[in-house]
């Protein structure tokens, strides 16, 4: 069949019987939708370094992660009912009287722990071969972009269930804002929307939790992604492998991210799926780190528990904002420490990016900050009494020091030399 | 790499060490000095005998002023295995129908007049205080003429409960010895407990009834906890054969890395 053009040619047009009905249907839906280009240019043909290891693992299983907080949290927002009221009846109805209520929960609940564990392994490897180095530096800030949104996301969350530690929490936290000069107990009010932790504010809450912060997660995440696949992924040896090309035009170094790392990164989730799956069945509670005991009892503005600690994952920064006697400083304190991070790219001068060619000096700084960071996120958990302020003061001037003297330790270092080529050995 | 290697495994260890958290704490245990430790209800939520005994005895001696309001009689009867007949004989409140929550006759407004507060809902109190916490306070109480109820209790100090089970276990009072701490008030800590007058069981027979009835509370904090256990077996070697399979696809695809 030939159809005649204005200018009177026969216009081509795919014949039929060229190729399979699914065949022509992709053709028809690539001359219309990028698919073919976008899999090539973000999978099929994105170069990645031959050589990631045990650490490269830990950013498919964030993205894994989200995946399931979402679907979850879809299931959940089902069934769970906002309000001073209702709220805690009902996750109880969900644990007890909705299908497979208690698996999602416990899905959701334990997921946000292994978000944290996660993300926070997924940040000691910028660390740790300097991914947050140029021309990286965008990346690592968007990355830090999604840590914050993540942190008032699980914050959030956390109340939602409205028990007692939920509603004792999120006291404590909110009033971390009144300390700001000048408006700080109005923005509380503003936070609130009430005189205290009530009604109004665990509906806001909420309407966060499953909407807002959700979309600017997912916003910051696409930005991440596509950030990392414009300047490429850094790797253990911290050689850019875009500086060495093969004949074909293609990094020398480099393999298509697809299939290689795909079917790689499925024995990651695999494996991280069984640890996960160990909590979710067997122990959900944790111990009362994912779930804690308080949490059993509806929120009580009456009683306050025995002690109140916020979940694992922001205990590094509680046990800094309690360790000093001033409650603004320790609230300055707390900010510092989180925008710390984002100065990491202009901090360090090191000419090179990997652990493995930096010097003494380095290694002994990252030593004494994952020492510092865990150390203050055992204390946060513990009573703010004698011995463990003195630590925990301690602990959070060297977590300071390693970003405050990283300018003088990474150039003053020697380094060894990196080689021309990565290193991999094939298994 | 070997450095890598070493600080996974450095991660993973501290992973597994992560500190325990223990319910809190009460302000008493410490007064009195008992080792709430070793104090432990060492029950089995599987030994469903135990469960439905528990559940005959959370009926007879705990209904009559605290509720399950999360827990419905049909899910009881249905978790435990008891028969409709029985559990509509022998359990339920005459008025009662199976689709019901297992709630208290006894009006809140009449619970805080009579005791100063309605007693608490015990659906989640398992779970909120951990089962030792409830052997350990259903086993400490004494005799005090002090309190209003006549009874006091070592693991919840002045609580508002009178000893209901004394009628089982009997009668007891604490005998404390005063320890004295160098630069802190001396401490009233408890010697051991003296009986006072018998009740209907032996000591070993309240023991057992105890444990029993915390099995009980502690199936009906999380009733999907069987279930949940025995899933997760299934679970986990699916994702270790899975894991097994992508690993053998991965070296497949891999070979020709070099």
């Amino acid at each position: 069949m030939t159809v005649k053009t204005a200018t009177g040619s026969a216009a081509a047009l795919p014949k039929a019987g060229a190729g399979s009905a699914g065949k022509r249907f992709w053709a028809w839906l690539n001359k219309r939708l990028p698919v073919d280009e976008f899999l090539a240019s973000q999978v099929t043909e994105y170069y990645a370094p031959k050589n990631f290891n045990f650490w490269y693992y830990f950013g498919s299983l964030a993205l894994v992660v989200l995946v399931l907080q979402l679907v979850t949290g879809i299931f959940l927002t089902m069934f769970y009912k906002p309000g001073e009221a209702t709220a805690f009846d009902s996750v109880q109805f969900i644990m007890r009287e909705v299908d497979w209520g208690w698996l999602i929960r416990y899905l959701h609940s334990s997921g946000a722990s292994f978000f944290f564990i996660v993300v926070y392994l997924h940040m000691f490897r910028a660390f740790l071969y300097g991914s947050y180095k140029p021309p990286r530096e965008l990346l690592w800030l968007l990355g830090m972009l999604v840590y914050l949104a993540l942190m008032a996301e699980a914050f959030m969350g956390y109340v939602l269930p409205w028990g007692n530690m939920s509603y004792w929490g999120a006291q404590v936290i909110v009033n971390v804002f009144g300390t700001i000069p000048g408006i700080g107990p109005e923005l509380v009010l503003w936070i609130r929307g009430d005189y205290g932790i009530a009604d109004a504010t665990l509906n806001r809450f909420f309407s966060l939790h499953v909407a807002a912060i959700p979309l600017a997660l997912l916003l910051l995440v696409a930005l991440h992604l596509v950030a990392l696949h414009q300047v490429g992924s850094n790797n253990p040896d911290g050689i850019e492998i875009k500086e060495k090309l093969g004949a074909d035009g293609h990094p020398l170094d480099g393999i298509p991210f697809h299939p290689y790392y795909t079917v790689k990164d499925f024995v990651g989730i695999g494996v991280f799926l069984v640890l996960f799956a160990i909590v979710v069945f067997f122990v959900p509670t944790f111990g009362g780190l994912f779930l804690e005991a308080p949490n059993f009892e509806p929120a009580n503005p009456i009683s306050t528990p025995a002690d109140i600690t916020p979940v694992w994952y922001f205990t590094p920064y509680y046990a800094m904002l309690r360790a000093v006697p001033d409650q603004r400083l320790g609230a300055l304190l707390l900010l510092l420490a989180i925008v710390a991070f984002l100065f990491l790219p202009w901090l360090d001068r090191s000419p090179v990016k990997s652990m493995r060619y930096r010097g003494w000096m380095s290694r002994s700084a990252l030593a004494i900050f994952v020492v510092s960071f865990i150390g203050l996120g055992y204390l946060g958990m513990q009573p703010a009494l004698g011995i463990y302020v003195i630590i925990a003061r301690i602990l959070a001037a060297l977590y300071f020091l390693f970003f405050l003297l990283m300018p003088f330790y990474t150039s003053l270092e020697t380094v060894k030399a990196v080689p021309e080529r990565v290193v991999y050995h094939a298994n | 790499m070997r450095t890598e290697a070493v600080l996974a495994a450095v991660l993973l260890a501290v992973a597994a060490c992560a500190p325990q958290r223990l319910p809190a704490a009460e302000e008493g245990a410490a007064r009195f000095g008992a080792d709430w430790e070793s104090w432990r209800a060492d029950t089995n939520v599987a030994d469903l005998a135990s469960v439905q005994r528990g559940a005959r005895n959370f009926v007879s001696y705990c209904l009559g002023c605290h509720s399950l309001k999360y827990e419905r009689w049909s899910r009881l009867g249905a978790d435990l295995k008891i028969p409709g007949t029985l559990l509509e004989q022998d359990l339920m409140p005459p008025a009662a129908r199976a689709a019901d929550y297992i709630l208290t006759a006894m009006p809140a407004a009449d619970a805080e007049a009579w005791f100063g507060k309605t007693p608490p809902d015990l659906s989640l109190m398992a779970r909120a205080r951990g089962k030792n916490y409830l052997y350990q306070f259903l086993t400490t109480f004494y005799v005090d003429p002090g309190s209003q109820t006549g009874a006091n209790n070592l693991r919840l100090p002045a609580t508002a409960m009178p000893d209901v089970l004394s009628e089982l276990e009997g009668l007891k009072t604490a005998v404390f010895r005063s320890e004295a701490h160098p630069g802190a008030p001396t401490e009233q800590v408890l010697d051991h407990f003296e009986p006072l007058a018998p009740g209907r069981m032996s000591l070993a027979e309240y023991d057992g009834f105890v444990r029993d009835t915390v099995n009980f509370l502690d199936y009906v904090s999380e009733p999907t906890q069987l279930e949940r256990r025995q899933l997760g077996v299934w679970v986990v070697l699916f994702l270790l054969v899975f894991s097994w399979l992508a690993l053998l696809v991965k070296r497949e695809y891999w070979k020709d890395v070099h």
